[in-house]
């Protein structure tokens, strides 16, 4: 029996499962005041996931509101926050668009299509902003690298992220991997995808031209995680393991690649009005947004939506996050040529509904009415919440407990032996176990990538214009202090990208947090936003868009507060990018200012297992000044290699610079051993020039401080002048060992 | 010179090979897999990918397609093809080359860029090479190892069918290290490594790559 | 109604590694003596109609060439219904 409008209307006393679907009382109460009636199971299926925290962002709103009020200005935006991504101009009629997004609690559950249709979902958005995919990147967060459970779920997930983003034929440019015992059970699985296009090119998600038709296309709906997104995401795990195991989500890359293929030249052709992605909450959230942000209003027969399981009801259809499809405004006219494409490459395409201009979302069933609502009450006036934030009441002992007074190497052997300790370190070792599973060549155009500081890839191939993209957050960082550790989390971001000689322009972002019912854990989220938006304020860069994951948790233990930063960068032409390979000669020089701060670093969690004091000093306008140098060093060619210094501190920067190159370096250390070596200050890079004097003069037009370390010297050895030496094979022993052995 | 390069459903480095072919020297015809007219090209390159998704086994469906009726009669012909990673299970699919390509044998993916020695040069697409020549292109396959029975093996090492072997390191598990073979007559060549994208220093670990597709237009300008 | 199965497995000379990593993770997981482990694919096809001895020798020479690669791989071809 359907329960169709007008039953609804008739039995307005019939209990409905609104709990079991992740609504509360109260929000319950609100669709029926929407509806002046109860609603039916259809309309309960599309609110319930609409309304979930993972698609209507109600508890993260109120903040995220910053990004918006506080945006600088520019003229690089094309198009901002509330589409599917941000697109900004990079020059010469391109524009380029990219986000990150989360796919964490799915991965947990089932690692590989977890990672991979987070692949998916991301490329998809990209895709329905009128651009080409062209990279991917992914941060990855686990727990211990020796954890059991570690074991299970990095190498599914690493499998997933290559299986698909290889598949689509999507170079892998960049990304990390860090471990740490709060995600033990909450995998962060952030995935970026980048796209580009020509300025006319651009397109937006929404229904205009009433008479218009509405096409699904791509893969048959079926029952891939049917609320996965209200259950999953809106939820923490209980101890013991995932007790909500509703149907996975299973991706098929070869459909998407299909999809991308059909979509470009559909778009191309001129023959889509809007366009819009299904992710989570599929066909509800599809049509309620194109609806909303079109004339207003849509008609569906969902009858017609192309079943894999014929048995599913209207219900789940509606809640169905069958992957790989896409929904397009098409007007009349052009309905058999879209259709012809599609059939091209093979692509199922159905037309589903119209546009109209009643302001309503109507959808019938078999000529019934089972869905009669106001599209904007539905994606994008969903429950807003003031959730109660304060600043915990351990945050004080937190920071007065100052990693300085820890125990630290003293001679020349004990230094020797932290280096090479923390060199081999699960979060300092290479990553190549897991980066050599992802093609960085496809399409051509990889300039730098992994473990470069940005990933690069070119744009134009006649003029050599590029984009770069670097991610970053230090967890621990965010912890001792969620403003500052937010604000560090851009700075490295800004510097990573500036570093390989790239201009910032944009931001996008992932918030990855424990319950935003804790009062501790929104505390951190609201500063983390807060530090995210000031800075990008004073850097002049904007937020683009990004994602808010919640509920990473397990009992009571929330992850690090984890706010991924993503920076874009534009260069006029990838010949001048900057690597971190410095061949076999060429002055080592310190750019910025080294204080004594070791809380919150590498050392000390791998050393001392310890956390505590403040995060390292913040300051942007020092970032910007180093960035500045770094940038126009590169034009002018007088820096041949740079890279930055960040966990670790300059011993490691140096170890990376010296095992990329595959060449030695003799430097002087610079006052303080252990602090010259293993401090974490922001702010600053080591690079190598062959004219000194001209980087030298650079910093100092700048403001920034330079010290010259000493030189390349392409033999087999980094001396540290007086102290120590070490071989390369040494390090790179340590350096390749980690990972590899702890996952054979 | 026309060097074709197919498109199939899902292919995914054919780009790449048109621009290596241009890079060349050469000029670089799209072909469709639905269209069994091959536009009178002089060659043809099957390029890298995942053609079909891999679905029953990599290149068993792309095999079928009506421009493969084309190619396969032309090559018996004489017309010289390249079949690249994807390409070249293709090949052996197509029964246009022997053996198979399995899956590597440590289970992983694996993107590296990879020492070759080329062994042979009397094929259409090698001959720019010198023979025992290292060089160095990027890898990147998932099912890239080499096997045939001991038979077939040594026939193609008697022959000097093989034209290319990894040095260093065996990334897939490929029987006696192959990394190419080529046919008897030296006109069909498949290769697991992608020269195309060791073509332009920006993008690629070397140029190495470019003698493959300089060898053809050599080859066809010799025989005109 | 007729249903076929074709199941294919590797011929018993190639190295099965995907086989091989089951048998381990078998191993671990508490079955012990697993002496060995390999993995196939089965096809089930289901067909309208009757199968004459056309289809019949269609549906061989296309198990043959199209669902196996004889190179590499062994296929069985059992008819279920019809």
């Amino acid at each position: 029996m359907i329960d169709t409008v007008e039953r609804a209307e008739q039995t307005p006393e019939q209990i409905q499962p609104y709990a079991e679907l992740g609504l509360k009382s109260d929000e319950y109460q609100r669709i029926r005041d929407i509806l002046g009636r109860r609603p039916t199971s259809s309309e309960l299926a599309m609110y319930s996931v609409m309304w979930s925290e993972h698609c209507s962002y109600k508890s993260s709103k109120v903040h995220l509101r910053q990004f918006g009020d506080k945006k600088p200005p520019t003229d690089a935006l094309l198009v901002g926050i509330g589409e599917n991504a941000g697109v900004v101009d990079i020059g010469d009629g391109w524009a380029v668009t990219f986000k990150v997004e989360s796919h964490n609690h799915p991965s947990y559950v089932e690692p590989y299509q977890g990672a991979a249709t987070g692949v998916g979902g991301i490329v998809r958005d990209i895709l329905s902003m009128g651009a080409r995919p062209i990279a991917v990147m992914d941060p990855l967060r686990f727990g211990p690298l020796d954890a059991p459970d570690t074991r299970r779920v990095l190498p599914g997930i690493v499998a997933g992220v290559g299986g698909y983003g290889n598949c689509l034929g999507l170079p892998n440019i960049g990304g990390e991997v860090v471990f740490d015992p709060t995600y033990l059970g909450n995998p962060l699985v952030n995935a970026l995808c980048i796209g580009a296009m020509r300025h006319e090119d651009i397109h937006l998600a929404s229904a205009k031209g009433v008479g218009n038709l509405v096409v699904l296309y791509g893969a048959r709906t079926g029952g891939d995680g049917i609320g996965g997104v209200s259950v999953l995401a809106s939820e923490t795990f209980s101890e013991g393991g995932p007790t909500k195991r509703p149907s996975v989500q299973v991706g098929d890359p070869f459909m998407e690649k299909l999809l991308i293929e059909a979509t470009l030249e559909v778009l191309h052709a001129g023959l889509v009005e809007g366009i819009q992605d299904l992710g989570g909450a599929g066909i509800s959230c599809a049509t309620s947004e194109l609806a909303s942000n079109g004339e207003g209003g849509m008609h569906v027969w969902l009858d017609r939506v192309l079943l894999r399981d014929p048995t599913l009801s209207p219900e789940e259809i509606l809640m169905s996050e069958s992957q790989e499809r896409m929904c397009a405004i098409v007007r009349p006219e052009n309905l058999d040529a879209f259709l012809a494409r599609c059939a091209k490459w093979d692509v199922e395409a159905v037309v589903i509904g119209e546009v109209t201009d009643t302001g309503h979302l109507t959808i019938d069933w078999h000529g019934e009415r089972i869905v009669d609502v106001p599209p904007r009450t539905v994606a994008h006036e969903g429950p807003v919440y003031e959730r109660p934030y304060a600043r915990p009441g351990w945050q004080d002992a937190l920071q007065a407990d100052d990693a300085a007074r820890l125990p630290r190497p003293k001679s020349p052997a004990e230094l020797r032996a932290t280096l090479l300790d923390l060199v081999g370190s699960p979060n300092l070792a290479s990553k190549a176990w897991i980066t050599s599973q992802y093609d960085r060549y496809v399409l051509g155009n990889t300039v730098l990538a992994q473990p470069e500081d940005s990933g690069m890839v070119r744009v134009d191939e006649l003029t050599g214009r590029g984009v770069a993209v670097s991610t970053d957050c230090n967890g621990r960082f965010a912890k001792l202090d969620p403003y500052t550790g937010a604000q560090l989390a851009l700075a490295e971001s800004y510097r990573n990208v500036a570093t390989t000689g790239a201009e910032p322009l944009a931001v996008t972002n992932c918030l990855n947090f424990g319950s935003p019912e804790d009062p501790d854990v929104m505390w951190q989220f609201s500063e983390a936003v807060r530090g995210l938006a000031d800075g990008c304020l004073q850097l002049g860069i904007p937020v683009t868009g990004g994602n808010v994951s919640f509920y990473n948790q397990t009992g009571s233990t929330a992850i690090l507060p984890t706010p991924v930063v993503g920076v874009l960068g534009v260069i006029d032409n990838v010949e001048r990018r900057t690597p971190m390979s410095w061949g076999t000669g060429g002055t080592i020089m310190l750019l910025g200012t080294t204080r004594a701060e070791f809380s919150g670093s590498e050392w000390a969690h791998h050393v001392h297992g310890h956390l505590g004091g403040l995060p390292p000093v913040v300051d942007l306008e020092a970032e910007r000044s180093l960035a500045r140098v770094l940038i126009d060093g590169a034009r002018a060619g007088a820096i041949r290699a740079a890279h930055d210094v960040a966990d670790g501190g300059v011993a490691q920067a140096l170890v990376e610079m010296a095992l990329r190159s595959q060449s030695g370096a003799r430097v002087t250390v610079q006052g303080d051993a252990f602090t010259f070596l293993f401090s974490e200050s922001a702010a600053r890079a080591v690079v190598v020039a062959d004219q000194p004097a001209a980087v030298a003069a650079l910093a100092a037009h700048h403001g920034v401080e330079c010290t010259e370390l000493g030189s390349v010297t392409g033999q087999s050895v980094v001396e540290f002048a007086g102290l120590f030496d070490v071989t390369l094979d040494e390090l790179r022993h340590v350096h390749d060992a980690t990972i590899p052995a702890a996952l054979a | 010179m026309r060097i074709g390069v197919v498109t199939f459903p899902g292919s995914l480095d054919d780009r790449d090979a048109a621009r290596a072919v241009r890079i060349a020297g050469g000029e670089s015809v799209a072909l469709w897999h639905g269209d069994d007219d091959i536009k009178n090209v002089d060659a043809v390159i099957l390029p890298g990918g995942f053609s079909y998704g891999d679905y029953l086994r990599c290149g068993a469906i792309a095999r079928f397609a009506p421009v493969m009726t084309t190619i396969i009669e032309r090559a018996h012909a004489g017309m010289p093809v390249l079949g690249i990673c994807n390409g070249f299970q293709i090949l052996c699919e197509s029964h246009l080359l022997p053996g198979a390509l399995i899956r590597n044998d440590h289970q992983h993916f694996i993107c590296r860029d990879q020492t070759l020695r080329i062994e042979d040069v009397n094929s259409a697409w090698t001959s720019s090479y010198s023979t025992g020549q290292e060089i160095v292109v990027p890898l990147k396959n998932g099912e890239g190892g080499f096997v045939a029975d001991d038979a077939t093996l040594d026939m193609l090492e008697d022959n000097g069918r093989v034209i290319a072997r990894y040095v260093g390191l065996n990334p897939n598990g490929s029987r006696r290290d192959i990394a190419g073979i080529r046919n008897e007559r030296g006109n069909v060549v498949g290769l697991m490594p992608h020269p195309e994208h060791a073509v332009e220093a920006l993008t690629g670990p070397t140029t190495d790559g470019l003698g493959f597709f300089a060898s053809v237009l050599t080859s066809l300008a010799g025989s005109r | 109604m007729a249903r076929v199965v074709v199941d294919v497995m590797l011929k018993p000379e190639i190295l099965d590694p995907q086989g091989r990593a089951v048998q381990g993770a078998l191993g671990r997981l508490g079955l012990s003596g697993v002496a060995n482990v390999r993995q196939g694919k089965q096809f089930v096809i289901d067909l309208d109609g009757e199968l004459d001895s056309d289809r019949s020798a269609t549906l061989e020479r296309l198990a043959a060439e199209l669902l196996s690669n004889p190179v590499i791989e062994d296929y069985r071809l059992t008819v279920v219904e019809g």
